[in-house]
Parts: C-alpha cells; structure tokens; sequence
C-alpha cells in the first residue's frame, strides 16, 4: 500500500464535533428527562422507555443490513429516536404499540429516505403521527403521576397481549392515584381547557401533576437539559426561541382579543409537548433548516401553527402536527432565505417574448 | 404482433398480467379504484371482478372492431365500448348486492376510464386478434382482482381484525384505525410494491453484491 496524499477542497480547518459526538450529547441531555419520567411514572414509563429504544436500535440494524449499509447503530441516532418517542407517549402506553411506533419510526422516518441526515421529517414523531392515527384511544389514556405503587406494579395496560385492545383502565386509576387527589379525569389540561374551560395552574404544571406524555411535565428540566445543548452549541438556540416565543405572543394576541375564552401565554407554553417539542424535536440538525433566517421562519410557523391548531382544531395537542409540518417546509424554506452573496445584485428579470 | 416483438406462447401471455406485467405491483395503473375501494377484501375482490369482466367484454370487442375502427377516432370508440360493459356490471352488482353497490359507489362508474382497461384496449387489443387478446386481457384482470385483493386483505385484517367478515383474532383485537383510512391504503400498497421490487431485484442479481469499502 503505498501512502495516500489527501487531497480535498476547504474548509481545511476541521472542528472536533462528530455526529457521535453530538448525539450522544443529545442522549446526555435526554436521559435526566426520561429519569423524571420514571420517578414520576414508575415501571410502565421504565418499561416503555426501554421497549421504544430497544425496537428503534433493532430496527435501526435491520435496515442497515437490508440496504447494505454499515451499522449506524454507534452513532447514537436510534437511541434518540427511541427515547424521544417513549417521552411523547403516555406513560401506560401498551409495550406492543410502542414496539409499534419505534418500528414505524425508523422504517416510514428514517430508513425510507436513506438513514441519518435524509430524513425529512423527524423519526419520532412520524412514528407517533402513526400509532395517534392507529390507535387513537390508547394514546389519549392517562395515568395520574405520582401514584403511590408506581415502583411496585404496572399499569394493566402496559402488559397488553398483541394486538388486542388494552383494557379499560379508569377503576384501576382512581384506586391507584395519589391520596392527595380528590379525584381523576384522565383528561390532559390542554383536554380539560378545551372541553370543561378548566385552567391549569402554572403550580400544577411545575409540580407535575397533571397527567401528560411521559416525558412532558418536567418543563424546568427540559429547559435546562435543554440549555445545555444549546450553550454546547448542539442545538441553534434560535429554534426554542422562535418557537415558545411566537407560540406565546400568538397567545397573548387572542387573550387580548378575547380574554374570558382564551389561556394565558403561560399556560399555553407549559401545557403539552411545547417545551419537549421545541427543545429537541423541531431542534433536530437535519429536519430545520440552516439559515438564520430561515430558523426565525421555522420556529415561529411551528409555534403559531401549535396554538392554531389547539384553538381551533379538532385535537387538544398540536405540537406533533405543527413540527412535522414544519419538517415538510424546511427546505423550502432553506431555498428562499438563502443569503445574499456578497457584491450580488438583484438580477433584472428578463421577460420572454410570446410566440 | 409488433415486428421486432418475440413471440410470446399462449401461457407466457396469460401470465404476462398475473406476474410480469401485474397492472397493480408491477405497472402500478389504476391506482384510484385500488386505493378507494380495498379497505375490505369483499370490495377489493368485487372491484377486481367487475374490472374483469369490463376488460374482458371491451378487449372482445375493440379486438373483433380492430380492422373496422378509423385511426382518429378509436379511443372515442373503446370508450364507449367500455361505458357500454360498465353499464352492464353497474346494474349487475346494483342486482347482486346493494351493500356492495353502496360501498364501491362511484368507482364502479369509474370504471369507464381506468387506465388498465384503456391502456389493454389501445396497446394489445387493437392489434392482436381476439383469442390472444382475450387470454392477455384475462392474466391482466385476475393480476388487477390478485393487486386489489392483497391490499385489502391486510387493510381488512390490520384494520378490523376480520377476513372477509370473519373475525380472525376474538373480539378483543385492536383495529388499527389508520389501516381502514387513506393513508392505510398507500401505507399497504407501498409495502407490497416493496415486496414486488426487492422479489424482482432478487432475481436480476442472483450473485450477491460484493460489498463495497469506501475510499475516502
């Protein structure tokens, strides 16, 4: 083997990041989340967050090998998939739908379009779009937080056979909530706004008690794991701002035009998967776009997409639909922010003669 | 025969639609009735026969018309050869099963312009006498009945738990909702389309690739 000369175009100064490097820091920064999840939601979340990740990595190698790739399991990407998709699912999930939806993610998010970097959409939450569009009921059945056997037994639905119908588990909460509750709906606050006009408190949400996806409530922390990426620069910081910054001025604007049927900006920003969802969901490096521009663009369509939906949408949750739709525009997005080279004039469109 | 063409044998003829040329997995034509009416098995399986047996009545015909029918105005003709058999199948289901008729509805009519029907009509029937286009008509029609029945036998089975009615997993099987709307139907029908290319590409490159290390 005789020595090879490098030779390659610039840049010439390379950075020490990696995409293994990133993604493990993402992991980094997920894994104190999901840890809240646990504590909060006891071994269904434990088990539900474990099955997501171990059929995303699964999955993850049996397209590597059916495409003949090499294993992309060590770059971390799957495990993100994995555990991003069990923290929007809630915690009594049936184990066989998140099996499901972690398949579903890499297969129709991520495999289809040739693996990491093509996706257009962000993995997780295409394979929740599919199982919220599958199983509908399942996925809007809650458990109160804290109950206090949490770490002793599941919930009956978690051990659900495949494909059956998990069983009908309202008896089972109100026996297994928390004393200090009078009582429990199973109704997500942003459910029980829209339906009952019941407000949340700002106090419930920071204590997390209210009933959620496994990974939502904990809104400090996200904000936090979140901070970390961003300071690391991980994450374009941009994005989050964007996002919970339009989302609440959006708020704002309706409360002000109407304040007896509309929240406050607080509520809307802390209800649901906003924070999850701006911090590291419509974050995602190769689903947003790259220019600054185009980021401010980005974030703020998904935030006003968000309440839009929430306001006047059949759904009480808006946050998937509205980052996967900003998925869909990135590059488009991309394409008309692209930034002026620099002495570039504006070319005098040239009209074509009609023959 | 279009000169240059090898002579196919009359089995390699009929099989051309049911395998090799499947208007559904292979050719991918009449999409809108196959992703319309296959949420159940029982209307695939009606759907696909009332294709057959437009294709077949309109393929005797414009084949038998072939020598007859001016140039310019032939589609025109196969048109309204076709309208005429679809007529006939609209009564005829309307006659056997009401449910069947109501749940098909419009895509019966629409029958008149699907492009499997057309397409035989225009490439094969105009030029092959009428026994070699009706055995081409035929695989083509059962591979049209075979493409609609596999996509909703798994859209009935994923999405209701039934086959043909029959409840294959006890009533306590989870339907999977998103199976029995549209996007099932492309969910499904990109799946086996999967299937059809990578059994295909199999069979192009029996010799496993060898695998290719990167020169960076």
């Amino acid at each position: 083997m005789t020595a090879r000369i490098e030779l390659r175009t610039s840049p010439h100064v390379v950075k020490g990041t990696s995409v293994e490097h990133i993604m493990f820091n993402v992991v980094l920064a997920l894994l104190p989340i999901a840890a809240f999840s646990v504590w909060q939601y006891g071994l269904s979340a434990l088990a539900l967050i474990v099955t997501t990740t171990l059929t995303c990595l699964a999955s993850e190698r049996l397209f590597n090998r059916l495409s003949g790739q090499q294993s992309t399991l060590s770059d971390w990407s799957a495990t993100i998939t994995g555990l991003l998709l069990a923290l929007t699912l809630p915690p009594a999930f049936p184990l066989w739908m998140g099996a499901i939806a972690g398949f579903m993610a890499i297969a129709l998010g991520k495999a289809l379009f040739g693996g990491i970097g093509f996706n257009v959409m962000n993995p997780a939450l295409v394979g929740r779009a599919f199982v919220q569009a599958a199983f509908p009921v399942a996925i809007t059945t809650w458990v109160p937080a804290f109950a206090p056997r949490r770490f002793t037994e599941f919930v009956p639905t978690t051990f659900t056979a495949p494909l059956m119908t998990p069983p009908d588990i309202s008896a089972w909460a109100l026996n297994a909530k928390p004393a200090a509750l009078d009582g429990f709906t199973g109704a997500t606050p942003l459910a029980r706004w829209k339906f009952d006009n019941v407000l949340a408190t700002p106090h419930d949400f920071l204590s997390g008690a209210v009933t959620a996806s496994a990974g939502e409530t904990s809104a400090i922390l996200i904000l936090v794991c979140g901070a970390y990426l961003a300071i690391r620069k991980f994450m374009d910081w941009r994005i989050p701002v964007a996002i919970l910054g339009s989302a609440a001025l959006t708020a704002l604007l309706f409360q002000l035009i109407d304040p007896a049927r509309y929240p406050d900006p607080l509520f809307v920003l802390l209800s649901g998967g906003m924070i999850l969802g701006a911090m590291f969901m419509a974050s995602d490096m190769a689903t947003s776009p790259v220019t600054p521009k185009g980021v401010w663009i980005y974030g703020a369509l998904i935030g006003v997409v968000t309440v839009m939906i929430r306001y006047f949408g059949g759904l009480t949750e808006g946050v998937m639909y509205a980052i996967l739709l900003g998925n869909a525009l990135a590059p488009l997005i991309d394409q008309v922010t692209q930034p002026k080279v620099f002495g570039e004039v504006k070319r005098a469109r040239v009209k074509e003669k009609q023959t | 025969m279009i000169p240059g063409q090898k002579q196919l044998s009359n089995l390699e003829e009929l099989l051309e639609g049911i395998w090799k040329q499947n208007p559904v997995f292979v050719m991918v034509l009449g999409m809108c009735p196959v992703l319309a009416v296959s949420v159940s098995a029982v209307n695939a399986l009606s759907m696909g026969l009332a294709t057959l047996f437009v294709l077949l009545g309109s393929t005797l015909l414009v084949s038998l018309l072939r020598n007859v029918v001016p140039r310019e105005v032939r589609i025109a003709t196969y048109i309204l050869i076709i309208a005429t058999f679809v007529t006939v199948v609209d009564y005829l289901i309307q006659a056997i099963s009401l449910a069947v008729y109501d749940a098909l509805g419009a895509f019966i009519q629409l029958i008149v312009v699907n492009c499997v029907i057309l397409g035989r009509a225009e490439a094969h029937a105009s030029k092959n006498p009428p026994g070699r286009a009706l055995l081409n008509a035929l695989g083509m029609g059962v591979g049209f009945a075979i493409g609609l029945f596999a996509i909703g036998a798994v859209r009935e089975i994923l999405g209701a738990g039934k086959l043909f009615g029959f409840a294959l997993f006890g009533p306590d099987f989870q339907p999977w909702v998103i199976m029995v709307l549209p996007p099932g139907g492309f969910f499904v029908l990109g799946a086996w389309l999967l299937l059809f290319n990578w059994l295909n590409s199999r069979k192009a490159a029996p010799v496993k690739p060898v695998e290719g290390h990167a020169h960076v």
